[in-house]
């Protein structure tokens, strides 16, 4: 049902990519780190691969840890009824992860919404644009070092 | 010569029919909608910012304010991802009353979606017949603490108080008038030959490109997938009930107007299941007035209304959230508007926006 049995059930994605992807977190919290450059590939066979069979794509957000961005994907299988988070980071200054649309459509909106808030640039984005605030805003006010005093008015 | 060319028309910000401030930027070729674009962001406060410098039982208020017709399941969703983060067991007492009052919920909100739908496509007695019947249940709320639309009800542990010695007669009143009142709306509506052909065949979504695009609750079950997080995951105590999900066929408006109105009556049957079964004792567990959940992370979700809504929060071990993050249901819903829309006479845009049923407060956070 949720991660718990994780470990043993990726046995085969860890053998296909070794490297370019590790188990990070215990138990209930355990996620899939994924190498930006293979997320996709990653994403695919979760969602493609017959022990898998992720078809939802539940949830898609991030979070500024200072150092990196982490960005989160919440898998479920509807098929199976088991569910998975993926996660891959990409640094402060040049926060590029590619775009996850071409595999479930339902990114469009909340990878916008990523965009907006944090500033992480989806590569291969449809329609990369700001979806809450307005075009001309300045900043992205969830990143930690956002400066909430001027509340991105222009002085 | 003839020279023809598509031109764009804006609906909203300020339209009655977009329940809220939705701003569809419609591009039309003479009656034809060839595009319709969802601009979003007019409600927007920063609700997840917010929370960022908020306790944890100071943020139950705001959600209150996220999708404000269903603000018990907002409650509930986001008290049951803190409880699971800090490990806190609820009274059985409290999981009934929780239960009670998302249902009751559930049937209001989905009176309004009936009530709005009507009057968006110009029957308006349909509107008085929904906020009438809506009435009732808010007047429980009413009774069992003191707000009719932010209940704030639902809190860490437990509920905010017992219910009153009135709330359980009227209740039972209510649930003895509901299958009448479902009814009356059933001849009115339901059996209106105008409402039907409007809906029928109109903004038909597929079942596979509904989970493709993200679609939850309702309007991905009118498209006859099975997907009910009180079924699938069952949280709280929703294992304990026996009641079916109503699925659709075809997935048009039509299919998204039948499963809601069917699901009111699974509804009000959880209810009578839940006070026949509920028993007596405390409301509230033992929890420390300021929460300091373990360092870590949780996504957990509810079947709200309006679909799946579910809370991911990321702790750093304070009193603060680290990151809160709300899948809101309505937001996501909205990515399917404009391929639902192609094609179709601009009349029945409200159609498909009414049916999608998404609340502005809810998309914008």
């Amino acid at each position: 049902m949720s991660n718990q049995d994780i470990n043993s059930s990726l046995a085969e994605l860890q053998a296909r990519y070794l490297e370019d992807v590790k188990i990070i977190g215990e138990e209930a919290q355990s996620a899939l780190l994924a190498l930006p450059h293979r997320l996709l590939d990653i994403l695919r066979f979760l969602k493609t691969n017959e022990s898998y069979q992720f078809n939802m794509l539940r949830n898609l957000t991030a979070v500024d840890y200072l150092e990196y961005i982490e960005i989160v994907y919440h898998l479920y299988s509807l098929p199976l009824r088991q569910a998975i988070t993926v996660k891959t980071r990409c640094g402060m200054e040049d926060s590029q992860v590619p775009s996850a649309t071409v595999i479930w459509p339902s990114a469009n909106f909340q990878e916008r919404e990523i965009y907006d808030l944090l500033g992480v640039r989806f590569t291969g984005h449809p329609d990369l644009r700001r979806i809450l605030l307005r075009d001309e805003f300045d900043g992205h006010p969830l990143r930690k070092t956002y400066n909430i005093g001027n509340a991105g008015e222009r002085r | 010569m003839l020279k023809t060319e598509t031109f764009t028309l804006n609906m909203g910000p300020q339209h009655p029919s977009t329940h809220g401030v939705l701003q569809v930027v419609l591009e039309l070729d003479g009656e034809t909608v060839v595009q319709a674009i969802p601009h979003m962001g007019y409600l927007h406060r920063g609700i997840e910012k917010l929370a960022e410098s908020r306790t944890y039982a100071q943020f139950i208020p705001y959600t209150d304010r996220l999708d404000y017709v269903s603000s018990m399941g907002n409650n509930l969703g986001y008290c049951q991802t803190v409880e699971k983060m800090v490990g806190i067991k609820v009274p059985e007492r409290a999981e009934y009353l929780r239960i009670i009052m998302t249902e009751l919920n559930r049937i209001a909100s989905h009176l309004i979606f009936m009530g709005s739908l009507a009057i968006d496509l110009g029957a308006s007695t349909g509107m008085m017949f929904g906020f009438r019947s809506r009435e009732r249940i808010l007047d429980l709320f009413d009774m069992a603490c003191g707000a009719r639309q932010t209940y704030t009800y639902i809190r860490f542990g437990g509920v905010s108080a017992d219910i009153p010695s009135e709330f359980i007669p009227a209740l039972q009143r209510f649930l003895t008038d509901f299958p009448a009142m479902l009814d009356e709306y059933h001849r009115l509506l339901t059996g209106n030959e105008i409402l039907y052909h409007r809906l029928k065949n109109t903004g038909v979504i597929s079942g596979q490109r509904a989970l493709e695009i993200g679609l939850t609750g309702p309007a991905l079950r009118a498209s006859g997938v099975d997907y009910d997080i009180r079924k699938v995951e069952p949280y709280g105590i929703y294992d304990r009930f026996d009641f079916s999900v109503p699925l659709g066929q075809v997935g048009d408006c039509w299919d998204r107007y039948i499963v809601r109105m069917e699901e009111m009556k699974q509804s009000a049957s959880i209810v009578t299941q839940a006070l026949e079964q509920m028993p007596e004792g405390t409301v509230m567990a033992t929890v420390p007035k300021v929460l300091k959940p373990p360092a870590g992370e949780v996504y957990h979700s509810i079947e709200n209304p309006r679909g799946e809504l579910g809370y991911y929060i990321v702790s750093d071990g304070g009193v603060n959230p680290y990151r809160l993050h709300v899948r809101r249901p309505s937001f996501i819903n909205l990515q399917v508007l404009n391929e639902a829309c192609q094609g179709l006479l601009i009349g029945d845009v409200v159609a498909v926006l009414a049916t999608l049923d998404s609340l502005m407060g809810e998309v914008d956070c």
